[in-house]
């Protein structure tokens, strides 16, 4: 699984984009979007999710059922 | 209003004597101008006897950091600071309409490139612009990048300017050392406590070290940082303002220990602002029916802080992307679109010749106060009253009374005037607010004074006036604000000695918090 953005919630703040270990966060159309292949939901660099921590509005950056469960290398 | 295309900027070859850039500013501003202009109140640079002359000439053209600078120089804010590294209750991102003006909305997001353009754009059209503030709509210090490369391109193209920055000081101690590089030398801390059991009702959580911290954890680091970021910059002799939200209920009482605070670590400028909170801005504050303070309560606890630290009364609260006097805002005119077809010729020596004006004006409007105060120094009464102002700017009452968005108020005794806060109002004259009956609206927001000075006001306004106790006067239209108020009081004590006016206290007034509309 990886984190996905929920759109119609974003306020294209950015504050997300440069807390990303894995760089999967880019500005698209106006608002922010996370690469799902690169996301690995913060495992093995912290505690928390980093977009989920710094996001000013709840319940904006969800996990996306769509993908399988990020594993630990 | 008028684009003021070009202003003075408009590249003209042979240097501009003086009397144009005069009538350049009363064409900008579309009042006259006479009077006064070239006479200094003392010799010096008509700085407050009290205010070292070093810091008076950091402070004396930046509108936020002197009242008395307020009147005559503008500012900018520019909106390229959108991330923020904790959370308010009295604020929420997620709200952005064109007429909401409070801190943290803005219409559009700059790149640091744009925003540059924009700040030369500005300050070709008015010159009177000698600061460049940012103050989000986040954190501008949760965006370093972006804050600082915004700094470096205008102190490239436009080094007249003044360069400050608004923070909540959660990041400050890790950036003052760049802020010094940078030549920034007014920084603005958000500190609304200094006991983490009142932060927690205020901030619901931060955003440090990679974590997200809640409640009393989240107040503490947040104050720790606050004052380690207030002790650093005065160590630097860095000028910092600190402003506050009074929140009544929760902060009230506790801003004088706030104030106490501060003041101990040497901040310049202490600013108590009122709340704004309303059920449609969708705050925290705003949904559970917290209430802002009136205007007395407002007035006396900023009474009460006042001592050996200067109290602002004139913040507007103004939106991260405002431009212009405080007061105004003419971000309209200024959009990315629009500064896309200007033709921008940055002329520094016609800012600068422009600017030499304004200064004489302002220290004009000073001496002919200081004229007028020469014989209240006999007088010995302890009757104080306040008075409301219709003005745009310049020191003069040169604004109609249906004209005025805001009346800047104005407290009066044997001691002299001061300044001690204004009241927005809509556009009388425009009606339509809603359904709302706007004089009325406008009466309640001045309830506390004596008399409203006017440039004009019509017959039927002046009747309900009366009838309010409010004294409506137009015979110092185009006069100096603060020489016509000694004036007036002097009159005002003379008919309380001969009886023929009882003087007693009057009621509370309203703070309204609503839209200033760029006309």
């Amino acid at each position: 699984m990886a984190f996905k953005i929920v759109t119609s919630q974003c306020t294209a703040c950015s504050a997300c984009e440069p807390e990303c270990p894995n760089n999967a966060i880019r500005e698209k159309d106006g608002t922010f979007v996370i690469k799902p292949e690169k996301c690995t939901e913060c495992i093995g660099y912290f505690d928390d999710p980093q977009c989920v921590a710094v996001c000013p509005v709840d319940d904006t950056c969800v996990i996306d059922n769509s993908y399988p469960r990020y594993v630990a290398a | 209003m008028n684009s003021h295309a070009g202003g003075v900027s408009t590249g003209a070859d042979r240097p501009k004597s003086m009397e144009e850039v005069m009538q350049q500013v009363a064409e900008h501003k579309g009042c006259g101008t006479s009077g006064e202009g070239g006479k200094a109140s003392c010799g010096s640079s008509g700085g407050p006897e009290d205010m070292d002359p070093a810091i008076w000439e950091k402070v004396k053209n930046h509108p936020c950091y002197s009242e008395e600078a307020h009147h005559h120089f503008a500012r900018m804010h520019v909106a390229v600071a959108p991330a923020c590294n904790i959370q308010c209750n009295y604020c929420n991102r997620k709200y952005d309409c064109a007429n909401e003006s409070r801190p943290g909305v803005v219409s559009e997001k700059l790149t640091p490139e744009q925003a540059a353009k924009k700040v030369l754009a500005v300050a070709s059209t008015i010159p009177q612009m000698t600061v460049l503030g940012i103050a989000g709509p986040g954190d501008p210090l949760a965006n370093p990048e972006k804050t600082f490369r915004t700094f470096e391109l205008v102190a490239q193209t436009a080094p007249d300017i003044k360069l400050c920055v608004s923070t909540n000081g959660l990041a400050l101690p890790e950036h003052v050392e760049r802020l010094s590089q940078y030549n920034i030398d007014h920084v603005t801390i958000t500190i609304n406590m200094v006991d983490p059991e009142v932060g927690q009702h205020i901030y619901p959580w931060i955003f440090w070290k990679n974590k997200r911290w809640k409640g009393i954890d989240a107040a503490r680091i947040l104050h720790e940082h606050q004052m380690r970021g207030l002790e650093m910059l005065t160590e630097r002799g860095i000028l910092c303002k600190v402003n506050s939200v009074m929140i009544p209920g929760i902060n009230d009482q506790h801003l004088v220990e706030v104030n106490k605070a501060v003041k101990s670590r040497g901040a310049f400028l202490h600013n108590i602002m009122p709340l704004i909170s309303a059920p449609e801005h969708g705050t925290v504050f705003g949904l559970n029916g917290q209430r802002g303070p009136t205007a007395q309560e407002l007035k006396a606890l900023q009474d009460s802080c006042e001592g050996e630290m200067n109290m602002m009364r004139h913040c507007r609260q103004c939106r991260a992307d405002a431009v212009g006097l405080l007061g105004e805002d003419r971000s309209a005119e200024f959009t990315t679109e629009k500064i896309e077809s200007m033709d921008v010729h940055y002329d520094l020596e016609g800012r600068k010749a422009y600017q030499a004006a304004v200064e004489q004006e302002r220290q004009a409007t000073v001496a002919a106060k200081q004229a007028e105060l020469a014989d209240l120094e006999a007088e010995f009464s302890d009757v104080k009253v306040l008075i409301a102002v219709a003005t745009k700017g310049h020191g003069r009452i040169n604004e109609h009374f249906g004209h005025a968005q805001e009346f800047q108020i104005y407290e009066l005794s044997t001691e002299g005037s001061k300044f001690v806060g204004h009241r927005r109002v809509d556009l009388y004259c425009q009606g339509g607010f809603g359904e709302e009956d706007t004089l009325p609206t406008v009466i309640r927001a001045i309830n506390d004074c004596v008399a409203v000075f006017v440039a004009k006001i019509g017959g039927c306004p002046k009747d309900s006036l009366k009838a309010a106790g409010i004294d409506p006067v137009d015979k110092y239209a185009h006069e100096f604000i603060e020489q016509s108020a000694v004036k007036y009081f002097k009159e005002y004590l003379a008919k309380v000695k001969s009886g023929e006016i009882v003087h007693a206290a009057r009621g509370d007034a309203d703070i309204r918090q609503g839209a200033y509309i760029a006309a």
